[in-house]
């Protein structure tokens, strides 16, 4: 077994790139990514068996508890091939595998000569594997295809051997079989990466160029920077620059992941591991980023940097006034470790002091919003999440609206909506149902390809915002859940669009506005009309609700004025019971909302706003 | 000046249970004996101990109010009851006017029933009448002969009775506004000179809620129930009977006089089964069955099952939801400028009575009755 002691293998800032094989590996979520990771860490030394833990490399809590991964971490692997015989550092970058966090992905896979697509052979091809594998080729990664989960009684390697060489344009014998779990091929696989995989290029004498693929904030030592180095070195206690922010940091540690930080004499090309600077936000150490030397700085910086944008938004509220000071407290606390999260203070007449934060998608929506109320105690509303538009009013100008409040009033002449391509994976037999939903949600055809006799991709061009609202769930419940989704932004279409407003006796409630498709508002109005009729007890005047598109009614419901309340009788026995009543009752007033004269409990603008990502994140938490 | 102690004496027994009630009361079936007589001796005797250990705990009193309530006090031979009130009279002084309240059932009284308890000192009988239509009294489960109730007046009146009430209930199932105009016409054609009138509340574990939730009786609308309550109101003011309580209505000198200890934060002890009382900020009730009562009582415990000693914000929130229930109100100097502030509001949406408010009286007019509930929340806050 051609595991090295680590202390006598090749040494960082020591090692030749000869020697050096950086890779990463792809899949579709639950496909084994983190258990193959696992077993490489076991056989290669770096972690005995006595300390392995499932899953070693996920750090957060919420990742382990949805089995996904979504920070990457960076692995030095020492391994003696069993091909030549020779001592080679591997370097194993993990991958966020969530379409949110695709930049993320993108940048770990430009620290990588290649990359291991790894295909559960159980399941099959699903459409993150086909985003990923895209994503490698576009980064010039050369590819190695593993079919896992060989052990399972279920798997057929011979079947998706075939589909998976079709995809990579290799022979199916050339299609590596494994079991993450019961290590069956690992080794094998380890001789392949070097094999395969080629070393890094780079100019060690020219000036530092080392790309930061990844960032995570860590309270005793701050922000932890994971960089891969392309050309030149870094050393210890070296005056270094970010290119994009050009502020001065010293390196206050430098080393290699093994799989603790350990630190090292430097990095030299091609190598991967970590820097602290000192700096306190990750902000300040940007994903995509090049780092490069204070005194003799390289001139380009490495390509493909870009800012993070968030391309859903939502209101988040504290549902006891009092807590708005921890909520923002909450809020720059998790802003430390996470660059793309963006929030500005929102007011809403109805819902109080609150933000309006921005997220990469939905899932990183539910995440913050989790990890808000678990780790820091607050109790939240949030508003239904919204896109960003882009509208173009009568008078020529340009406003970006992220909050539907902030829709213009007067006429707009152009509303412009973001664009992203769908790729659905499913069995053949829910194509039907699957170009429905589409359709529904107005969606163009792309196209479709069949993978195989009874596996197709289908691909789709639709709004995001038909997206944000429990289109994954719909594909899920028509397909029994053996669909599978992927996007990626791909600009922006005008869209006949409105903007739908609620109104409680003339006035308008901002929580309520929404932008939707022309098409959809009447049934908007009726559905949030009807809902609001339910929910908002009956006060002592009528009270009108109505949905209107600037001044136009478009639905309207009422609520009767009460004229009796309970005429209970109060004698001796009954005088306690209903004091406690009262105060009771009074404890509720204090969670009701005054939209003018109207009281509106707390529980009608849960329920009113609830969309059904959080009913799926209730139904999650039991 | 002495003080004051009403009395309250639960009597938890009936012949049978109407299909709305959820008191403390139980039938021979439920109590797995048949000999009332035997049960009601026993039963006194625990309340007159108890009287007993009210006196030690109260020290001297003058006793304004008696309340026999059940169950149907009426079930129990008059002399029974007749051994409480002597029980009351030698532990406590007997106030010379005071008013002793029975309930009793139409149905089972008899004449010389009530010779018998007005002769020990009862000046007042209260039956529940609840509907004079036979439909409607056959939803609440109680008998078919509205005209039982004309009867027992009589035989009231007739033995001398000076004070006698009639218990309305409307909103039942199936009432419609006929059938409650002709309970209330029956009513006031009858010799008495107090009615109460509440709204039907049908209350969980009853017969009436789980027909209710079975589909098999609709409840009406709640509107209809406040045009009934205005037009019972209007009915019972032309002939000659003032509102003074939101429930209840009276002929001038026929107000409930322990009732209204209960609303002005009088003192009064509630003897017997799951009886409350009220005693120097402190409220307490009995256990509830009349076997656990007894058992305690016998051990020589005190029969309290729970207490609460009330903080002077509970005493103002009282205060507030007791008084606005009268027909006196609240003075405008007991409120403080925000609860004024929202008196002011009800006062301008047209709920309070503006001769009262000009009296600087908190006074709720017959709109204000319907929703009175409601006024008494935003007043708490």
């Amino acid at each position: 077994m051609p595991a090295i002691d680590l202390s006598k293998a090749p040494q960082p800032a020591a090692t030749r790139p000869e020697q050096i094989r950086n890779f990463c590996i792809i899949a579709h979520i639950d496909h084994g990514k983190s258990t193959l990771a696992d077993r490489m860490l076991g056989i290669t030394g770096v972690v005995d068996a006595r300390n392995m833990r499932a899953q070693y490399l996920d750090r957060m809590d919420i990742e382990r508890e949805r089995g996904i991964t979504i920070k990457s971490q960076a692995v030095r692997l020492p391994w003696r091939s069993g091909l030549d015989g020779q001592e080679y550092i591997l370097n194993m970058i993990d991958t966020p595998g969530h379409v949110d966090f695709t930049y993320e992905v993108s940048r770990s896979l430009a620290a990588c000569e290649g990359a291991i697509l790894l295909v559960d052979c159980a399941q099959g091809i699903e459409a993150q594997t086909l985003a990923n594998l895209h994503l490698a080729m576009e980064n010039d990664l050369t590819v190695i295809p593993v079919l896992n989960k060989i052990d399972l009684p279920s798997a057929q390697p011979d079947k998706f051997a075939i589909e998976l060489s079709k995809l990579v344009g290799c022979r199916p014998e050339d299609c590596l079989r494994v079991s993450g779990k019961s290590g069956i091929g690992v080794e094998g696989l380890l001789d392949q990466i070097v094999a395969q995989i080629p070393a890094p290029k780079g100019n060690s004498e020219g000036p530092a160029r080392a790309l930061i693929f990844d960032s995570v904030y860590d309270t005793y030592r701050g922000v932890v920077t994971y960089v891969r180095v392309f050309d030149g070195h870094l050393s210890p206690r070296e005056q270094i620059q970010m290119f994009s922010t050009g502020v001065k940091h010293e390196l206050l540690d430098i080393g290699v992941i093994s799989p603790e930080p350990v630190s090292s004499k430097g990095l030299g090309v091609g190598e991967v591991g970590y820097l602290i600077t000192g700096v306190k936000e990750v902000r300040q150490s940007r994903v995509g980023d090049t780092v490069t030397s204070f005194h003799r700085p390289a001139l380009e910086a490495l390509s493909g940097y870009e800012d993070p944008k968030p391309m859903v938004f939502s209101g988040l509220f504290p549902i006891d006034g009092d807590q708005y000071p921890l909520l923002q407290d909450a809020l720059d606390k998790l802003q430390l470790n996470d660059a793309a999260l963006v929030y500005e203070p929102e007011n809403s007449a109805a819902l109080g002091f609150g933000f309006r934060c921005g997220f990469l998608g939905l899932l990183h929506m539910e995440i913050v919003r989790e990890r808000l109320e678990r780790e820091f105690d607050l109790t939240l509303i949030s508003t239904a999440p919204n896109v960003v538009y882009t509208v173009t009013t009568e008078s020529g100008q340009e406003l970006v609206v992220t909050n539907p409040s902030e829709y213009p009033n007067g006429k707009v002449a152009q509303v412009r909506e973001p664009l992203v391509k769908a790729t659905i994976l499913s069995p053949a037999d829910y194509i039907g149902t699957i170009m429905e939903l589409c359709q529904q949600r107005r969606g163009s055809l792309i196209g479709m390809d069949y993978l195989s006799e009874d596996r197709v991709e289908i691909r789709y061009a639709l709004p995001l915002a038909e997206i944000v609202f429990d289109f994954f769930d719909q594909l899920k419940s028509r397909t029994r859940g053996y669909a599978s989704l992927d996007y990626e932004p791909i600009g922006e279409a005008e869209g006949d669009l409105v903007k739908v407003d609620i109104l409680l006796q003339g006035e308008k409630v901002d929580a309520f506005s929404s932008i939707v498709h022309r098409e959809k508002a009447y049934s908007y109005g009726v559905m949030m009309t009807s809902k609001l009729r339910e929910l908002i007890p009956r006060q002592q005047f009528e009270v009108p609700i109505q949905a209107a598109i600037g001044a136009k009614i478009i639905a309207r419901e009422t609520i009767r004025a009460i004229r009796k309340d309970v005429l209970a009788k109060c004698y001796g026995g009954d005088i306690s019971r209903k004091r406690k009543l009262l105060e009771k009752q009074r404890e509720g007033k204090k969670r009701m909302k005054m939209v003018g004269r109207v009281e509106v409990p707390q529980e009608a603008f849960i329920a009113a706003l609830s969309t059904n990502s959080d009913k799926e994140s209730g139904k999650a938490k039991k | 000046m002495s003080q004051q102690l009403s009395f309250y004496v639960h009597i938890p027994y009936c012949a049978k249970r109407c299909g709305y009630c959820d008191f403390n009361t139980y039938t021979p079936g439920e109590l797995k004996s048949g000999d009332l007589d035997a049960l009601s001796s026993s039963y006194i005797d625990s309340t007159i101990r108890e009287i007993q250990m009210a006196s030690q705990v109260v020290g001297p009193a003058v006793v304004p109010t008696v309340f026999f309530g059940g169950g149907t006090p009426s079930l129990l031979p008059a002399a029974q009851l007749a051994r409480v009130i002597g029980a009351i009279r030698s532990n406590f002084t007997i106030e010379q006017g005071v008013e002793i309240t029975l309930e009793v059932n139409p149905d089972s009284v008899s004449r010389p029933f009530l010779d018998e308890i007005k002769s020990v000192g009862a000046t007042r009988i209260s039956m529940g009448m609840q509907s004079a239509v036979g439909s409607v009294l056959k939803t609440l489960g109680r008998t078919h002969h509205p005209e039982s109730v004309g009867q027992a007046v009589t035989m009231a009146r007739a033995s001398g009775f000076e004070h006698v009430s009639v218990d309305l209930i409307y909103g039942s199932p199936g009432e419609t506004m006929e059938d409650w105009q002709k309970s209330l016409e029956y009513a006031l054609s009858l010799d008495i000179d107090h009615i109460s009138a509440y709204a039907l509340i049908v209350e969980k574990g009853t017969k009436l809620a789980a027909q209710v939730n079975r589909g098999e009786l609709t409840m009406p609308p709640d509107d209809q129930s406040a045009d009934k309550y205005l037009l019972a109101d209007e009915l019972f003011e032309a002939a000659g009977f003032s509102w003074y309580e939101l429930s209840n209505w009276s002929k001038p000198g026929g107000q409930c006089r322990h009732n209204i200890a209960y609303w002005d934060g009088s003192f009064w002890w509630g003897v017997g089964a799951g009886a409350h009382s009220y005693f120097k900020g402190k409220r307490w009730w009995n256990v509830k069955h009349p076997g656990s009562y007894q058992e305690r009582i016998s051990l020589g415990q005190s029969p309290e099952s729970c207490h609460e000693i009330l903080t002077p914000g509970n005493l103002l929130d009282e205060f507030i939801m007791l008084q606005m229930r009268r027909r006196e109100g609240i003075m405008h100097s007991r409120l403080n400028s925000s609860q004024l502030s929202k008196a002011e509001d009800f006062l301008c949406s047209g709920f309070l009575d503006t001769a009262s408010w000009s009296d600087l009286r908190l006074v709720l007019n017959r709109n204000g009755r319907l929703i009175a509930d409601r006024i008494v929340r935003e007043l708490v806050l």
